[in-house]
């Protein structure tokens, strides 16, 4: 049991913490100030989730290592996030569907963990799920004024959705270990998450004059290691500096 | 300073003063975000808070600002930083919110449900006119968002309802 919620607490931490690395990388470089912001409040948001699971995982795993270690001190391989959070920022409607896609996943995940039946755990969902749907409500807000608005929005917006969409399928990868929560109603179900996360997509890019994209492929792997090219690259940045200068503090 | 000689009400009174980095019209007590201060079982000073957001990067200064204050007193504190219940702007105390509305800063309005984003007009806090609109769904820090006023013309942060 404890194994698998070790497991089950660094995915959660690895989806925050690397999709708030990614918009943590748009800060000063938004065309509007407006926005900016908003990157720069969505990822602090993610950050202090990761933050809470680091330490609760730390705990769990009670070999001394603490958020920063977790965080800092492992390897591409040992990161079990979704594929999707580590995909690239792109345009602004990649960034948005990404964050979109997250959004509507994060959602009902943490109701769901809110009311199970770890009480550390859920009293983390808990909090955490009132920020995801001011999360939601903001990105599905962009995804609908980019998707029914100029032909070249709307063509850039389609093409984010269209990018991030093979990813998205990797938010609800099972293993042995969430079957194993799942049983003693600590996990969500991935399944049923799926499906309300698929109905929100399709209300939300209906709305946007959005197609759903049809493409069957689905790129997973991220949960157990597994992950693409750019996982890498964003560890080498996110890491360098706690890794260059150990123990370092100000 | 054990159990016996500390004045507990003392400590809370002086810890509940300690401002909101970010607002600093506020207290800790106004916003809710100080949750208790007790004796442990061995007559320390236990100090409980709750974070308004989890990213809110204040919580680190008011965990220092608190160990200042009780030290201040000769006393030493555990900080105790608590996820749950989770915080929500209807802990904000009535002198809190006046305070809030002074400084220029519309207070939240009383949430309807623990996650519902509320629909009731958001009043101008210069001239108290309902007429306004989200200029930007965040503002300068988490728990605010940027919005202007239809009549005075007038932009102005919200307290964000969570």
């Amino acid at each position: 049991m404890s194994s698998a919620l070790l497991t089950y607490l660094l995915r959660l931490g690895d989806d925050n913490m690397i999709v708030a690395q990614r918009l943590g990388e748009l800060v000063s470089w938004m065309p509007e100030l407006e926005e900016d912001i908003a990157v720069a409040n969505l990822s602090l948001d993610h950050l202090g989730q990761a933050r809470a699971f680091y330490t609760y995982a730390g705990e769990v795993e009670g070999a001394g290592r603490d958020e920063d270690a977790l965080a800092m001190g492992r390897s591409e391989r040992e990161f079990n996030n979704a594929v999707l959070v580590e995909q690239p920022n792109g345009d602004f409607g990649q960034t948005t569907a990404r964050q979109f896609l997250v959004d509507a996943y994060q959602v009902p995940l943490y109701r769901t963990l809110a009311a199970g039946a770890d009480e550390r755990l859920a009293g983390i969902a808990a909090k955490a799920e009132k920020e995801a749907r001011y999360h939601l409500r903001y990105s599905s807000g962009w995804v609908v004024r980019l998707g029914d608005g100029t032909d070249e929005s709307h063509r850039r917006m389609q093409a984010g959705i269209d990018t991030m969409w093979v990813f998205a399928a990797d938010l609800f990868a099972s293993d042995a270990a969430e079957e194993e929560l799942l049983a003693a109603d600590v996990a969500a179900d991935p399944d049923v998450l799926r499906t309300e996360w698929a109905a929100t997509v399709a209300d939300v890019l209906g709305r946007a004059t959005l197609d759903v994209p049809t493409d069957p492929y689905e790129r997973t792997g991220g949960r157990i290691g597994l992950h693409t090219e750019h996982l890498g690259h964003v560890l080498t940045e996110m890491q360098w500096l706690h890794r260059s200068h150990a123990g370092a503090a100000w | 300073m054990t159990g016996l000689d500390i004045d507990i009400d003392r400590l809370q009174r002086l810890v509940g003063e300690v401002p909101d980095p970010e607002i600093p019209v506020l207290t800790i007590e106004d916003l809710g975000v100080l949750r208790s201060v007790a004796l442990d079982d061995d007559g320390g000073v236990v100090v409980t808070i709750t974070p308004t957001y989890s990213g809110c990067p204040a919580m680190h200064h008011i965990e220092q600002a608190i160990r200042g204050v009780l030290a201040a007193e000769g006393a030493e504190a555990e900080v105790r930083t608590v996820y749950s219940p989770a915080w929500t702007t209807d802990w904000m105390s009535a002198a809190g919110r006046a305070k809030l509305r002074d400084y220029g800063i519309a207070p939240p309005r009383p949430t309807e449900t623990a996650v519902t984003i509320s629909t009731r007009p958001v009043a101008c806090p210069r001239c108290g006119s309902n007429q306004t609109e989200t200029v930007s769904e965040f503002g300068s820090t988490a728990c605010k968002s940027l919005r202007r006023c239809l009549d005075c013309r007038e932009p102005f942060d919200h307290f964000k309802e969570l």
